[in-house]
């Protein structure tokens, strides 16, 4: 009963995504949609390696960064075919990632996030000052945007908006495959503590590694589909208060979560697009907002839902189960 | 089952054990007392590789195990509970011992992707050996309830579950009756001896000692780090050197 009625959520949702090109009074709307797509696309592999795995990555964005810049230096500078470029932006960010992995995941805790902020910020300055390969503060102008698949053309906002939603649900789908399996289990015992997960038999470094991988590959697509849906790239998409903003996504929707990154991901943006009114202090209102939600509601919205009805799944329904 | 040569360990200039040689045997109770700080859990780290010896030597039946990580230890079949056990309070019990057999599970994340056969088949054996160890330890019963919401005694039991999932031959409990009362002391007694019943070494750290001295077949007695005496627990009982360190003149004697 209950799995059917996750299942009739999700594909509620899916519908919803479908025909909202459809209910958007106007153009914009799909941008301010398709943008936070690809945000909540970066957000899910946050949430793999944070709050499935319990390593804070405040590099995350760096990742997306160097995914959207593949996309950008190939096409621009090296006329490859957009496509070709935007297969190699995961594999890219997946395997700079190897490397920071192996030398970030050593340390836990704090430390792991604390040396990923420098991380993060290496990456920034690398984008920023390596004028010669990232073309610097001038940015990457004139990305392609993507090429016709067949009949499918991608020039329109509305073409571009099912593309990104296509690969949302793609992803979606992946990680959910991913955390329901045994190898999810295994992130999920790393997260409990490592102790146990390592008497249990789990090799803590190359299951954090994997999910370190995984995550930033999920980081590295959303760059590559930032890249061909903005068409242009500056250092900023690398700094992190982009990753706070997906640590945000992760936290309202409920970290942990499959569904989490999506409600925090697309509930956030709007929220912060209705309270343009109030310009710069907006934050005034949102902060505050925030730190009640971090106190009171800490596994977010999805995560306490499942709480609650895990807690009724639970209760013992007459003496008889009890 | 386990030989332990001259293992030592310090921290800078602190030996937190020193010289310890000792024999964990096959199908016995093996139990491990001493004084607060004594180094009994350093002890145990050491056993499961949760940290290096700076000197001696682990033999598993025989294989040099000395240096391994713990994973590698659970692999070779030695499992063990902690203290404190963190189990993940939003999911169900069940779902918190799943992931206990997959050390002997081999589905990586190509089988995640590609939905194998081989993950399906693993998913289900980790599935009934999870509730194999909550019928052993006998919380078949609560298998459906959170883990937020079960009590000290049960999480105690859980522990115990989570260790026998990964099939081990030998198992190390840590203060497995710490914070229970006497009649949950006596039914986790029960438990560990039928543990022993069906094959599985125990050896284990605690205060109890009326549980120990019904329990063990044989005690070591870690001081400072050194150990101080080791025997049946009528000679504990009677060695004068663990009756200063430790007993106290109530427990000397029979």
């Amino acid at each position: 009963m209950m799995r059917l009625n996750a299942k009739l959520g999700w594909i509620m949702l899916l519908v919803l995504g479908l025909v909202f090109p459809f209910l958007a009074g106007n153009d914009y709307h799909l941008t301010v949609m398709s943008t936070a797509y690809i945000y909540v696309l970066a957000t899910l592999g946050l949430n793999l390696v944070t709050g499935y795995t319990g390593q804070y990555n405040l590099a995350h964005a760096g990742f997306m960064a160097v995914g959207a810049y593949t996309v950008g230096i190939l096409t621009v500078d090296y006329q490859v075919p957009f496509w070709i470029a935007f297969v190699l932006a995961g594999p890219v960010a997946a395997l700079l990632g190897f490397f920071i992995g192996i030398v970030s995941l050593r340390l836990k805790g704090h430390y792991f996030s604390i040396f990923t902020l420098c991380v993060g910020y290496i990456l920034f300055l690398v984008i920023e000052k390596w004028e010669s390969l990232t073309h610097g503060t001038v940015g990457i102008i004139g990305i392609p945007a993507p090429s016709p698949i067949g009949p499918l053309t991608f020039d329109s906002p509305r073409a571009l908006y099912y593309l990104v939603f296509f690969f949302l649900v793609v992803g979606l789908w992946v990680m959910h495959r991913i955390v329901s399996s045994l190898l999810g289990r295994t992130f999920m015992a790393i997260r409990n503590g490592d102790d146990l997960a390592e008497s249990l038999g789990i090799n803590l470094m190359r299951n954090k590694l994997l999910a370190f991988m995984l995550s930033v590959f999920y980081a590295g697509l959303a760059g590559g589909l930032y890249a061909g849906f903005v068409r242009f790239l500056g250092p900023g998409i690398a700094g992190v208060e982009h990753t706070f903003d997906m640590t945000m996504y992760m936290l309202v929707g409920g970290i942990g979560t499959l569904l989490g990154p999506v409600l925090g991901g697309l509930t956030v943006p709007w929220i912060t697009q209705t309270l343009q009114w109030l310009q710069e202090y907006r934050f005034l209102v949102f902060g505050p907002i925030l730190v009640l939600l971090v106190i009171f509601v800490p596994h977010g919205i999805v995560g306490s839902f499942i709480a609650w009805r895990a807690r009724k799944a639970a209760q013992p329904h007459g003496s008889g189960h009890a | 089952m386990l030989e332990v040569r001259n293992l030592g360990k310090r921290f800078g200039g602190l030996a937190a054990v020193s010289d310890v040689s000792t024999k964990i045997e096959t199908g016995k109770v093996n139990a491990i007392i001493g004084p607060n700080g004594a180094g009994k859990t350093t002890f145990f780290n050491l056993l499961s590789g949760v940290q290096k010896p700076t000197s001696g030597q682990i033999l598993l039946q025989g294989r040099d195990i000395t240096g391994l990580r713990a994973d590698q230890i659970a692999v070779l079949g030695v499992s063990r509970t902690f203290q404190t056990t963190v189990l993940f309070n939003q999911a169900s019990v069940l779902d918190n011992l799943i992931v206990g057999h997959r050390l002997r599970t081999k589905s990586g994340l190509l089988d995640v992707l590609i939905g194998s056969s081989r993950l399906k088949r693993e998913e289900q054996i980790c599935r009934d050996k999870a509730h194999a160890a909550l019928e052993f330890v006998g919380l078949e019963k609560i298998a459906t309830r959170l883990a937020a919401d079960i009590s000290q005694e049960e999480r105690k039991r859980v522990a115990f579950a989570l260790a026998l999932a990964t099939d081990p031959q030998l198992v190390l409990l840590d203060e497995p009756a710490g914070g229970v009362n006497p009649e949950e002391t006596e039914g986790l007694a029960e438990l560990i001896r039928k543990m022993v019943a069906n094959g599985i070494t125990v050896c284990l750290i605690e205060h109890k000692m009326n549980m120990i001295m019904s329990l063990a077949d044989r005690i070591m007695v870690l001081n400072y780090g050194e150990k101080i005496a080791e025997g049946t627990p009528a000679e504990i009982r009677a060695n004068p050197a663990v009756i200063d360190a430790y007993l106290g003149s109530e427990h000397a004697g029979v």
